[in-house]
């Protein structure tokens, strides 16, 4: 437990905003990109308000995929892993802590972000929340499919723009249920998204950990 | 708890290439070994099967105490100050006075210093230091000497020798001479393949 704590701790000094790692670009990103739609499709308020939520959901997918590269290659390089292995921690406690650290370092800021990003787009009460919880209820599934792919890709050449491509087909269910919830009444939509994060929560740190594993032996 | 650090005829494949093979090594407590070769025989590969990070080939190790290695991979964060990377593993280790190994190897006036501007030989001292503080029985050093000034060696080959002489062992891949008092030499080239 208190390896877990003090991994966590490192892990957020490096990853949080203000750390050493510029969490706060993917946050401008997902700002910018909502920004630039509006004038990409002209200010047609009732388009906007229709198709808002869609973007935001997509610029979330494209700001989650910018941190990847500094995940898990650095560390691997450094040799942070065959340390812990030594020390008995393993992989995956060691993946599971930075699974966690990446969340905290850019889903609540994100979800912050969203609120200035509906106002541009014009989204009214109940979607911006559906939009919010929908994002709330992803974004963990969206860290975890970012851990498993930054650490499968680690070792290669142009890993970061492989892991980038991965990650969008491995997010697509996220995407579907949690930005199809705009368009339903009810909260089956968000309900199913969160199941699909807890899903992913569960299996990243094992295959994140193989991977690991995997990449000393070459 | 008595260390030991066994391994029974292990072979080492790198990629398609076997390195050695039908290896075999005993240490007991008190013991320093000494591993020789030319580059890329596999000493750093035969480090690393003995600390269990490599799967040998053929063959198995075993090994009681806590392995500490120190190789060219020192992970110590870059970006951050020494004294704070330090910090990291001697929460993990649980260290409660990390100040003496610090004093030894001379890095207190480098704590505020990021990783990143140090020394060669300043981050091989910061690595050993960490092996120090963590008080493990086997030692396994990976060029230990490599960027150290005179002065660091010595002090260097002083604590691998006080190491052995409190029931630790220390296996050791040096280009340099690396002086202990009565160790062994295991040339790897006598089991290539």
């Amino acid at each position: 437990m208190s390896a877990a704590l003090a991994l966590l701790r490192r892990d957020l000094s490096l990853l949080m905003p203000g750390g050493s790692g510029g969490g706060v670009l993917p946050l401008l990103f997902f700002l910018a990109v909502a920004m630039l739609y509006p004038f990409a499709v002209g200010p047609d308020a009732q388009l906007l308000a229709r198709t808002g939520g869609g973007v935001i959901w997509v610029a979330a997918l494209l700001a989650a995929i910018l941190p990847l590269e500094k995940l898990v290659t650095g560390d691997l390089e450094a040799g942070v892993f065959d340390q812990l292995a030594l020390r008995d921690v393993s992989e995956e406690l060691a993946v599971a802590v930075r699974l966690l650290a990446h969340w905290l370092a850019f889903a609540p800021l994100l979800l912050v972000a969203t609120l200035p990003a509906a106002a541009l787009l014009g989204l009214d009460e109940d979607t911006t929340r559906t939009v919010l919880l929908g994002l709330l209820a992803g974004t963990p599934g969206l860290a975890a499919v970012g851990v498993a792919v930054a650490a499968l890709t680690a070792t290669m050449r142009g890993g970061a723009a492989l892991a980038g491509l991965m990650v969008i087909p491995l997010a697509v269910p996220i995407l579907i249920f949690g930005a199809g919830a705009l368009s339903r009444p009810d909260t089956s939509g968000i309900l199913f998204t969160a199941a699909i994060s807890l899903g992913l929560c569960a299996l990243a740190p094992f295959a994140a950990g193989a991977a690991i594993r995997a990449a000393r032996e070459n | 708890m008595q260390a030991q650090l066994t391994a029974k005829d292990i072979a080492c494949r790198r990629g398609e290439r076997l390195l050695f093979k039908g290896l075999s090594l005993d240490c007991a407590p008190g013991d320093a070994l000494q591993i020789t070769g030319a580059n890329g025989v596999g000493k750093s590969s035969l480090l690393r099967i003995l600390a269990g990070l490599l799967r040998p080939f053929a063959g198995e190790v075993s090994a009681t105490g806590a392995i500490g290695l120190v190789d060219e991979r020192l992970a110590l964060d870059a970006n951050q100050p020494l004294g704070k990377a330090l910090a990291f593993w001697e929460r993990l280790d649980g260290c409660g006075d990390p100040g003496r190994a610090l004093e030894v190897l001379q890095l207190e006036p480098l704590l505020d210093v990021p990783v990143r501007y140090l020394s060669t030989g300043q981050k091989k001292r910061a690595a050993l230091a960490r092996l120090l503080n963590r008080n493990c029985p086997v030692w396994l050093l990976d060029e230990p000497l490599n960027g150290l000034d005179t002065q660091a060696q010595k002090s260097v080959e002083a604590l691998v020798a006080l190491h052995c002489s409190r029931g630790g062992i220390a296996v050791v891949a040096s280009h340099q001479p690396f002086t202990i008092p009565g160790d062994r030499a295991l040339a790897i080239e006598d089991y290539a393949a």
